[in-house]
């Protein structure tokens, strides 16, 4: 029995993104992810006394970019404020955030599923500076003497990106995040590896029996990584509860965390008190006034986003879902705009894009971000199949060839013969020859076996190394054919 | 308001400070009197003053994007009272 029987889920998530700039939120330290411990550090970000943050304006700059194409409203006054708690990975007890005046809020973006549009509510985005990173001397956490930290991530900025409850299944909530993330992706306020951490989800989930509209009591699971997980996380947590509501207990409102190994939520109860961040204005920092000029001239920076972008390649004639496929990455679909400028044939391209060239990435497991085919290669071996001078068939050697050289189609078929063979004369002898060698084909052909016929059109192919035009070997393989042999 | 015992208690745990009986009760009788200190400010009337935000009359300092050298690893791990493999030592967390 699966929960959804007798009860509703109700979600929202929240989103934490690492911008995208090059220096730490509120020091010139390097945002750069990776080396060696404790060494991306100055006394700002390790807290140390006396040390004065400076906001970096960049952070701003990316903040009201992701909240545009968020389609929140951008505030006009905004300021800092202090979370304070005691946690090793933050060096100075207290993360600087937001608190009453975020940045952004009300926001919205649209999910599709099942064929249907839904929107989902953003309550806000804020910015605040991200903590340090702890190794555990033992397994986990909870069996460790001591951990270790390292600052090098602290500071580095974060955008928390918090949803409207209005996720209602777990598809849906899948559909929102990776919406959410191929559009800060396609905005470039972040370079969003998942596989790094820069960005990470926290979701809220509750069950309320079916029909009802009261709200039940929610769990928050934080620190998830990737889609994979949150689904997981989601699948087990709804079970869960369920299952507590059944024996007529109560869900505790409390934070659990996600053991991936383990595939459970554990309970992350402290004996000590809950939460009381005590905020309060953050008095090293002046707070900000954006203009609305300042706002118009971020709006003028954004690209073309994914739901325009899925619009825009349906009009060209492709389909719901081959748009969703070359729409996934900001990288695939940069690629495939790039091929329509020089071939404009949206069904072909999509088709090399979707099938050869994408397999031959994953068989490499590289990524159309690091392509090695150039998207005007791409486009020069399709004009030459369009021209005739190479078949479809060869053109898949081709694309392997460029793939591997990097020589430019054109050279690739001159230098290796792989011209197409559309000379009647020459097709002619080739034929003559093959059915002088065929006779019983011939005379099955000729006795009503059709499927002969696919077999001399074989042999004439494996005679030309695959280069014959396939029409004109059809048109002259029937013609002899007819003359009695 | 009144500061009471219990409140001193919280703020002393949230603080991570161990107190003494004879200490709370200090803290709550010097606590209470900044409080009535501070109360003097109601007798004003500030229904046509914007809430402050800040004390200074300044807004958007900012830096330019630009990354400049830190601490090295030696001088970042100099005031820690444990340090091994690069790192700050912590003990046991939960
Ligand atoms: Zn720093």
């Amino acid at each position: 029995m699966s929960y959804q029987d007798k009860y509703e889920m109700v979600c929202g998530v929240e989103t934490h993104v690492e911008l995208a700039t090059k220096t730490k939120i509120f020091c010139a330290c390097t945002t750069e992810f990776g080396g060696e411990q404790n060494t991306h550090v100055c006394p700002v970000c390790l807290g140390l006394p006396g040390a004065l943050p400076v906001l970096n304006r960049e952070v701003v700059n990316l903040a009201i970019k992701a909240g545009l194409a968020l389609n929140c409203e951008i505030a006009e006054f905004t300021k800092f404020d202090r979370k304070n708690y005691f946690y090793p990975d933050l060096s100075k007890n207290y993360q600087t955030s937001q608190y009453d005046l975020p940045i952004c809020k009300n926001g919205r973006l649209e999910i599709e599923i099942n064929g249907e549009s839904k929107s989902i509510g953003i309550t806000r985005a804020h910015m605040e500076e991200d903590a340090g990173k702890l190794v555990h001397s033992g397994e986990s956490i909870t069996t460790s003497d001591s951990s270790y930290v390292d600052y090098n991530r602290a500071g580095v900025p974060l955008l928390e990106i918090v949803s409207e409850p209005d996720m209602r299944t777990v598809d849906e909530v899948i559909a929102y995040l990776q919406e959410l993330v191929q559009i800060l992706d396609y905005a470039g306020v972040s370079d969003c590896k998942m596989e790094q951490g820069s960005v990470r989800f926290d979701v809220n989930v509750s069950l309320r029996p079916l029909g009802s509209r009261e709200l039940g009591t929610r769990t928050e699971i934080k620190n998830l990584n990737s889609f994979a997980a949150v689904r997981r996380c989601l699948e087990y947590e709804t079970e869960r509860q369920a299952k507590v509501l059944n024996k007529g207990e109560k869900v505790i409102q409390e934070t659990r965390t996600w053991d991936d190994s383990q595939g459970v939520t554990l309970s992350l109860r402290t004996k000590e008190e809950a939460h009381d961040y005590r905020y309060f204005p953050e008095a090293d920092l002046v707070p900000l006034k954006i203009d609305p000029e300042w706002v118009e001239r971020i709006r003028a920076t954004l690209p073309e986003l994914p739901a325009a972008k899925r619009e825009r390649l349906k009009e060209l004639g492709l389909s719901g879902y081959e748009a969703g496929v070359l729409t996934s990455s900001k990288a695939m679909a940069d690629y495939f705009d790039r091929v329509m400028q020089n071939y404009a044939d949206a069904k072909v391209v999509a088709n090399w894009i979707m099938g050869d060239l994408s397999a031959l990435l994953k068989a490499n497991n590289r990524s159309f971000e690091d392509c090695p085919i150039k998207p005007y290669q791409l486009a020069d071996m399709l004009k030459l199949i369009k021209k005739g001078d190479i078949s479809g068939k060869i053109a898949k050697t081709v694309l392997e060839e460029i793939y591997t050289g990097g020589k430019d189609p054109a050279v690739i078929v001159k230098e290796k013969g792989l011209v197409q063979i559309r000379d009647q004369d020459a097709l002619e002898k080739i034929i003559a020859e093959v059915l002088a060698q065929n006779p019983k084909s011939v005379a099955d052909y000729q006795g009503g076996k059709e499927k002969a016929f696919g077999f001399l059109v074989g042999q004439v192919m494996k005679a030309t190394q695959g280069k014959a035009n396939p029409e004109l070997v059809n048109k002259i393989l029937k013609e002899k054919l007819q003359i009695a042999y | 308001m009144r500061i009471k015992a219990e409140d001193v208690e919280k703020l002393a745990l949230m603080s991570r400070l161990e107190l003494t009986e004879e200490e709370k009760a200090a803290y709550t009788e010097s606590l209470n009197a900044s409080l009535d200190y501070m109360h003097s400010l109601t007798k004003l009337v500030t229904d046509t003053v914007e809430p402050a935000v800040h004390v200074l009359p300044m807004v958007n300092v900012f830096r330019e994007d630009r990354v400049e050298i830190g601490l090295d690893h030696k001088q970042a791990l100099a005031n820690a009272p444990e340090a091994e493999a690069g790192s700050f030592k912590v003990p046991r967390i939960v």
